[in-house]
């Protein structure tokens, strides 16, 4: 939002690119879940275009990007997050796209800031994001411009480096004391993490989804499903996703016909997706396990008995008496 | 001489989550013409913000948002880009 705002005061048209992963933190839970229905709901690329009054092109990179968490060149963070490879990725995205016929743009910035964050931020990694996504000198980062060597458009004089920043460090001080100067009383969270992928609890369910797989591949559902509800691996070959509220059931239920189901017919309570290995002898006992789960979680947990509806992926139904399992026996290392 | 009334669109973006029903509208206002009208059909509630913004930055006119059986139905009049 800065960074754009500072090279549009110098009167350079600007264009937003807002690439979509399928790993984006904001709105997904808040839309999902009926607790935080009084929030209001926004996508922050979208707003900050609207505040800035400039285009923006979303682009689905979702398949793309599977090779550069499957795969990073330059390694993993503190966890899942492949940020370095990621920002490479993104910026010979945008490299590729504004330097096409229809676009003609003639250089990219973004909101970096040397030492901003632990990964990708910093002054030895920066260089490498310019070469690597092949922007070379045609990526500039306004912020802290002045940190770094003179880029194209600064030699070139479509852009005054004499108004240009010189921030670096992990404080936000000095971007805040910007958008107060340019007038910005709202803005997304300055500190970042806005990829779940740099959440612990996501990439150990992401992890675990893998390892049971002994696949890196996945769809866009496997991702979308990681970040809603509880995750319980009771055994090895089968996983319960078990939903904590309204909202996530409604969302659940959509995935009916992908999964078998278990519901609460007897009392409230939640629906869980079953997602493993069935055919196997044990799989009656397993199903049996995976009821007195859910039934755990639901109003009826301290009842001697609750009916349970389970429903196969073809709708083939049948309804279950089970004992919900005591808490004492759930076993906290079944939370991925 | 009777006004021909403009064709409607459907978009299904059902089940999906912010920003896929965003991207698809814009991928699909791209094969319209100006003058035409999408109907957009989600889930996501974060629709009710995102898609008239993404509109209102693009220059296409949100005609009416109805929300039915726990859907949310997005009616827009493609602009001039």
């Amino acid at each position: 939002m800065l960074a754009t705002r500072a090279i549009q005061d110098q009167g350079i048209h600007v264009e937003g690119i807002n690439f979509y992963t399928g790993f984006c933190v904001e709105g997904h839970t808040h839309a999902i879940r009926r607790k935080d229905t009084d929030k209001e709901k926004r996508n922050n690329a979208l707003w900050v275009a609207e505040q800035l009054g400039i285009k923006l092109h979303i682009i689905d990179v979702i398949e793309e990007y599977k090779e550069v968490l499957i795969n990073p060149k330059h390694g993993y963070g503190q966890h899942l997050n492949p940020c370095l490879d990621c920002k490479i990725f993104m910026v010979n995205k945008a490299q590729a796209w504004a330097w096409m016929e229809e676009n003609q743009f003639d250089f990219i910035i973004t909101g970096e800031v040397i030492g901003q964050r632990p990964k990708s931020q910093r002054k030895a990694t920066m260089p490498i994001i310019a070469r690597e996504s092949g922007a070379d000198d045609r990526l500039l980062r306004p912020l802290c411009a002045k940190n770094l060597p003179p880029t194209l458009p600064e030699r070139e004089g479509w852009v005054d480096r004499e108004k240009l920043f010189k921030f670096g460090g992990r404080s936000r001080k000095p971007q805040m004391e910007l958008a107060a100067k340019f007038g910005f009383t709202e803005y997304s969270q300055p500190a970042g993490g806005c990829c779940f992928l740099t959440d612990q609890s996501y990439s150990d369910k992401l992890g675990d989804l893998w390892r049971t797989r002994g696949s890196k591949n996945y769809d866009l559902d496997d991702i979308m499903l990681l970040k809603v509800g509880r995750h319980l691996r009771p055994k090895p070959h089968f996983k319960i996703i078990v939903s904590r509220e309204e909202g996530e059931n409604n969302y659940l239920s959509g995935y009916k016909n992908e999964y078998t189901t278990v519901s609460i017919l007897s009392h409230k309570g939640p629906i869980a997706l079953l997602d493993g290995d069935f055919s196997r002898e044990s799989s009656e006992e397993d199903m049996n396990l995976a009821a007195s789960i859910v039934a755990r979680f639901s109003q009826g947990r301290d009842e001697k008995e609750v009916k349970v509806l389970i429903r196969q992926k073809d709708g083939v139904e049948r309804e279950l008496m089970v004992t919900p399992l005591p808490q004492s026996s759930v076993d906290p290392d079944w939370y991925v | 001489m009777t006004e021909q009334k403009p064709t409607v669109h459907e978009l299904n973006a059902r089940r999906m989550l912010c920003p896929l029903p965003v991207i698809r509208t814009q991928d699909k206002i791209k094969t319209l013409s100006s003058g035409e009208i999408l109907r957009v059909i989600c889930t996501d509630p974060g629709v009710k913000a995102d898609i008239p913004t993404w509109c209102r930055i693009n220059g296409h006119l949100v005609l009416k948002i109805e929300e039915k059986h726990q859907e949310i139905h997005v009616t827009i009049e493609v602009g001039n880009e």
